[in-house]
């Protein structure tokens, strides 16, 4: 079963061309991870999948029957089905933790107060944050922070999950603890398309690497495939550089 | 200076508590009480020279009759506070009343559908009129323009137009100052919404109108303590208020002291709330963190 299925999809900013008819088909409970120089277009696709950004030509398809990309499509039934955490958290600064999470349970998807307040501290014992509850986010690590806006998109009980560069913005030492929370949804079997700088990592977690180059997926493959064995040059010559 | 290594550098370091050099206590304490001694010391001595400067100019003793005689406060007062609670009733219905106004234009202007062009364009022109007019101006317009045009079921209270040109007038800035909260919000804030499937509605209810009234509570308070002031103005319209009342007191016995109470009666009122403000002001600054004090 096909979750997202990227077809031929276009995207400019201005006159800067940054997705030149992308493809990606992405299976259920797959976990694929983009990798790519900063600019070749890994978030533009993620934020395009969900609707935040809409394309200039081609088609996204959720699950084989919802079109994100038709011109009246309802985006808030697509962004109910597809979670994101963006790099620099957002979470909500005058909500306490548990107030951030329960937000979306409570107002789009109409459970009761108890119900959603549940949930929500299930989720957070379940990734170490159960005494984080009634604390307000500046009070908590960048880890932490980041670690809670991955709970809040998962409160909504997502098919399919976007991670765009979650650890970019993190200190290195606790970077760990994001990418546990990551690989604990990978047991799950959660449907994962994640952007990232973590090569290491992305080895590790990935069913499936996409290099993204030049608005296009120029090459993919098992992580090694990709990292073991990459056919295309500019593969190399990225893999090269990122390692230092 | 002390040596380093003294006991008490060993048992700070044994423990958790903080550790300072004995010598900087001591020079710490000695600039605080030298600070205070020259504040109190610059103060009294300014004090001293106002007051020896005003009481030695010509017309002190005329001045000090007229506008500072205590019989003639002591016989003023009390109207002058029955008169001041008009004031302040003005006040608390024209308040809530501004804010709603406020932020339902502030948020219109914001809207991006087409079809609330209309709506846009009336809530521009609107703010436009109504900062370029003077108050005093739209309170003479409207308290003396409506009722004189005998309009079927509309109130002819003076007093009610004059409540009703407050808030207008003061509507149009604070609809300004609430546009600029809600454009001091991150737009990440509003992405970070959206995607959780939250409606635009949704999104300005629960993350962008909140944030943005926190931020921009220091210059609302502000506006406040202007329109506790302006409410004076409504005088003009002949309800009496505590202007009027002083002014009809002045008439009848020329003396001024009576201006001289209401205005210490509107400096009672504003001065917590400024000094509301300011500690709002002061803790927004304290939370941006270190570097602020410098």
């Amino acid at each position: 079963m096909t979750v997202v299925q990227v077809e031929q999809v276009w995207k400019a900013f201005g006159q800067e061309s940054v997705l030149r008819g992308i493809d990606l088909e992405v299976g259920l409970h797959e976990v694929v991870v983009l990798i790519g120089a900063s600019g070749s277009g890994k978030s533009t696709l993620l934020r395009c999948i969900n609707g935040l950004e809409t394309v200039d030509a081609g088609r996204i398809l959720l699950d084989d029957d919802l079109d994100v990309t038709a011109f009246n499509t309802d985006l808030d039934a697509v962004r109910r089905r597809v979670g994101i955490v963006f790099q620099s958290y957002n979470l909500f600064p005058h909500m306490s933790v548990i107030d951030n999470i329960t937000l979306g349970p409570r107002k789009v998807l109409r459970l009761p107060a108890a119900e959603a307040q549940q949930r929500a501290r299930d989720l957070l014992g379940r990734f170490g944050l159960a005494d984080k509850a009634d604390e307000y986010p500046d009070r908590l690590s960048g880890g932490q922070q980041q670690r809670v806006a991955i709970v809040r998109a998962l409160a909504m009980q997502p098919e399919l999950m976007l991670f765009d560069e979650i650890t970019s913005a993190l200190d290195p030492l606790l970077v760990g603890e994001v990418l546990d929370a990551v690989r604990e949804l990978k047991s799950e079997g959660l449907t994962i398309v994640m952007a990232t700088h973590e090569m290491a990592f992305a080895r590790d977690v990935a069913d499936r690497v996409c290099f993204l180059d030049g608005g296009v997926v120029l090459e993919q493959g098992t992580p090694e495939e990709i990292f073991g064995e990459p056919r295309e040059r500019r593969t190399r010559e990225f893999l090269v550089r990122i390692r230092g | 200076m002390t040596e380093p290594g003294g006991a008490s550098v060993v048992a700070a370091r044994a423990g958790s508590t903080p550790y300072v050099d004995p010598a900087r206590v001591r020079y710490r304490q000695r600039k605080a009480w030298r600070d205070a001694a020259i504040g109190i010391v610059s103060l009294l001595v300014t004090v001293a020279v106002v007051a020896f400067i005003v009481v030695r100019t010509p017309g002190w003793a005329v001045v000090q009759e007229t506008f500072f005689s205590p019989e003639a406060f002591a016989e003023s007062f009390p109207g002058l506070i029955e008169a001041f609670w008009l004031n302040i009733r003005i006040f608390l219905i024209a308040e809530p009343l501004i804010l709603i106004v406020g932020l339902s234009v502030a948020l219109v202007r914001r809207l991006k559908r087409p079809i609330f062009l209309p709506l846009r364009i009336v809530a521009t022109i609107y703010v436009d009129v109504f900062r370029g007019v003077p108050t005093l101006l739209v309170i003479l317009l409207l308290g003396f323009g409506i009722p004189a045009l005998q309009l079927q079921g509309a109130p002819d209270s003076v007093l009610f137009w004059g409540v009703v040109a407050l808030v207008l007038s003061y509507g149009a800035y604070v609809a300004e100052v609430f546009r600029a909260g809600i454009d001091s919000v991150h737009p990440s804030q509003r992405m970070a919404a959206r995607s959780l499937g939250l409606s635009s509605w949704q999104t300005n209810r629960y993350v962008v109108v909140p944030q943005a009234v926190r931020n921009v509570t220091p210059p609302l308070l502000n506006d406040f303590i202007s329109l506790q002031k302006d409410t004076a103005l409504v005088s003009v319209l002949g309800p009496i208020e505590v202007l009027r009342r002083a002014q009809i007191d002045a008439s009848f016995t020329f003396n001024y002291t009576p201006y001289v109470a209401a205005a210490c009666l509107f400096i009672a009122l504003t001065i917590p709330m400024t000094r509301f403000a300011d500690w709002l002001q002061e803790r927004q600054r304290r939370r941006r963190g270190p570097g602020a004090s410098v």
